[in-house]
């Protein structure tokens, strides 16, 4: 029986550190540790030992775990490659999903591959609820601003909140732009006139 | 119109102004190129994007594609330079307590002499010297080992050189995880701007022609895609003329300043660009000649006797064969491609390919096409010279 693999999660919120050991933890038999705080980075990854070490590809503070492919001389590197060249696909998809990985030299990939999978599979989905919150947020201020549009219009023309709008919808159209641009147009140069 | 796409990933510092200007300002777009800027958090997230194709090519710390040459970091990829971006534009720092220790101890931040600070900096850093610097390798960490070592600190076993993030080296300072920095700018001066450090030294004056930034770009993109990486060449080699008239760098500072680019006050990015530098934080003020080099001098030239020199150093601090490292180095840097590229363009190119690094004292004309191209100065400022040659040859590389 092969010993557990030890992964190591840099991850500030403690709320998405959990999430991503709740996947691993799903996806085998791992032991996992947290670091929340990425001052002393490297000491501290350097006292845990981990095989694996997953760590954002936002966070800045990745490039002081480079300093581990030479920490120990070149020849006995404790951690040392992003990812195996031999699992390409793999690695794309790590990237593309925002998490890098710092792997022990000679780790077979297929014992790397389910947690690279179930990382990935979970940095996805917070891009999902980061892209989801943005899009709501997005729409609430856009909806804002439109009935703001609508209230200057409906103030100076002297119109019902409908026809305010049926004309704010018809000179976007007439300028080939979104209500919500037309609209922020309108608050704008009526801040100014103001 | 819009030509074609190329994803291109920077840093926000000052000197990726070329890759930013080379598309602001229409020299990619003469090319028939549209560069996609892809702002990176990272170096090395930087370097895996361009491993893992996510970006075609990227502003690159020179001794990164020579590292990965030599096995040290990264997915084993083999990079090529395709020129250099940048020359020199570093500054080393100190925290204001190591900044009050240096003054007592009558050292009076000239900013010329990097003997002299160099040997207060060791005199006042009793023993546990802790340097940050962005990258583990970098023009950086090189040149503050040469520099340290030279002036008889053990290095790297004398002085802790850990690795920070740029846009986080003023916090570092300010929270006395180290006790000097040496960073591009504008982080030098941001951490002068948060009354956090003050500027000891540019790496100009360790090295007076320190290839800092490459155009890097994978080895087997390049031999695919050759015409594109002329066109890649022309457009930032036009740019680096461009940014290199004193009339257009206000308009840079501009540009660069841009939230999606480096997201700062112009005024702070003016300071590298005139070389015009506020040092600490009573507002004393020093004028670098060459601060930081984008053109003359054939600067963007990509030296084989450069990614050598690089080799040498990181060879011996981390334990690897030197010559073995700077055979590996020797086709990092393409000088063949960059002269194929603006052949026609009428720029003035080196016959030669290799120099001796740091035997230019002064400038000095050189064979080039039109007979017209000065080089230097390039010395390092212990005076000792690189002969790329006699290096692999194995014989003493280093002379007085």
């Amino acid at each position: 029986m092969k010993q557990n693999l030890h992964v190591v999660i840099v991850e500030k919120s403690a709320e998405r550190g959990v999430l991503i050991e709740q996947s691993l933890r799903a996806a085998g038999d791992f032991d996992v540790s947290i670091v929340d705080d990425t001052h002393g980075l490297k000491a501290r990854i350097a006292d845990l030992n981990p095989d694996v070490v997953l760590i954002d590809i936002e966070n800045p503070s990745r490039d002081t775990l480079e300093e581990l492919a030479i920490a120990s001389g070149p020849l006995e590197r404790p951690v040392a490659m992003f990812v195996e060249r031999s699992d390409e696909g793999l690695t794309r998809a790590a990237i593309e999903a925002g998490v890098s990985a710092y792997i022990v030299d000679g780790l077979k990939s297929d014992r790397v591959k389910p947690i690279l999978d179930a990382a990935v599979t979970r940095f996805n989905m917070f891009h999902r609820m980061r892209a989801e919150l943005e899009t709501t947020k997005r729409a609430l201020e856009e909806r804002k601003v439109i009935d703001r549009a609508k209230g200057l219009i409906m103030k100076a023309k002297g119109l019902g909140e409908d026809e305010a709008y049926a004309l704010l919808r018809k000179a976007a159209m007439d300028q080939n732009k979104r209500v919500a641009d037309v609209a922020q147009a309108l608050v704008n140069s009526a801040g100014l006139l103001s | 119109m819009k030509g074609t796409v190329l994803s291109v990933g920077f840093i926000p510092l000052v000197d990726a102004a070329p890759l930013i200007v080379a598309q602001e300002m229409g020299f990619a777009a003469e090319e028939g190129l549209a560069l996609d800027l892809v702002r990176a958090p990272s170096w090395s997230s930087l370097r895996d994007m361009l491993v893992f194709g996510r970006v075609d090519a990227a502003h690159m710390l020179s001794p990164v594609p020579v590292a990965t040459a030599m096995g040290l970091g990264g997915a084993g990829t083999d990079l090529a330079v395709l020129s250099i971006l940048s020359v020199n534009g570093n500054v080393v720092g100190v925290s204001r307590e190591l900044e009050s220790r240096l003054r007592d101890h009558g050292h009076d931040f000239a900013f010329d002499d990097a003997e002299a600070a160099g040997r207060a900096l060791i005199a006042c850093a009793g023993g546990g010297l802790r340097i940050g610097v962005p990258f583990p390798f970098s023009m950086h960490a090189e040149l503050l080992y040469y520099w340290l070592s030279a002036l008889g600190l053990p290095a790297p076993q004398g002085v802790d050189i850990r690795t920070v993030p740029p846009r986080l080296m003023a916090d570092a300072i300010e929270a006395g995880e180290i006790d000097a920095f040496c960073v591009g700018e504008p982080w030098g001066s941001i951490a002068v701007e948060n009354g956090v450090g003050a500027l000891l030294l540019p790496t100009s004056r360790i090295w007076a022609f320190a290839p800092e930034k490459a155009l890097a770009v994978r080895a087997d993109w390049v031999a695919s895609e050759r015409n594109l990486s002329a066109r890649l060449i022309r457009a930032t080699w036009q740019a680096g003329r461009w940014l290199e008239r004193g009339d257009n760098r206000l308009l840079a500072a501009e540009l660069l300043g841009r939230p999606e680019y480096l997201d700062l006050a112009p005024e702070v990015i003016d300071r590298a660009l005139s070389g015009h530098l506020i040092i600490n934080s009573s507002g004393e003020t020093r004028n670098v000649e060459g601060f930081v080099g984008f053109s003359d001098a054939a600067a963007n030239f990509p030296w084989r006797s450069q990614a050598m020199w690089i080799a040498g150093q990181l060879a011996a601090r981390t334990g690897l064969d030197r010559v073995a490292a700077m055979r590996s180095a020797e086709t990092v840097f393409r000088p063949d491609l960059f002269r194929a590229a603006l052949d026609a363009s009428g720029a003035d190119l080196p016959g030669a390919s290799s120099k001796i690094e740091g035997a230019t004292r002064v400038e000095t004309p050189v064979a080039s096409g039109t007979g017209k191209l000065f080089l230097g100065p390039d010395s390092f400022f212990d005076g000792r010279t690189f002969d790329p040659d006699e290096a692999v040859r194995g014989e003493n590389a280093l002379k007085k």
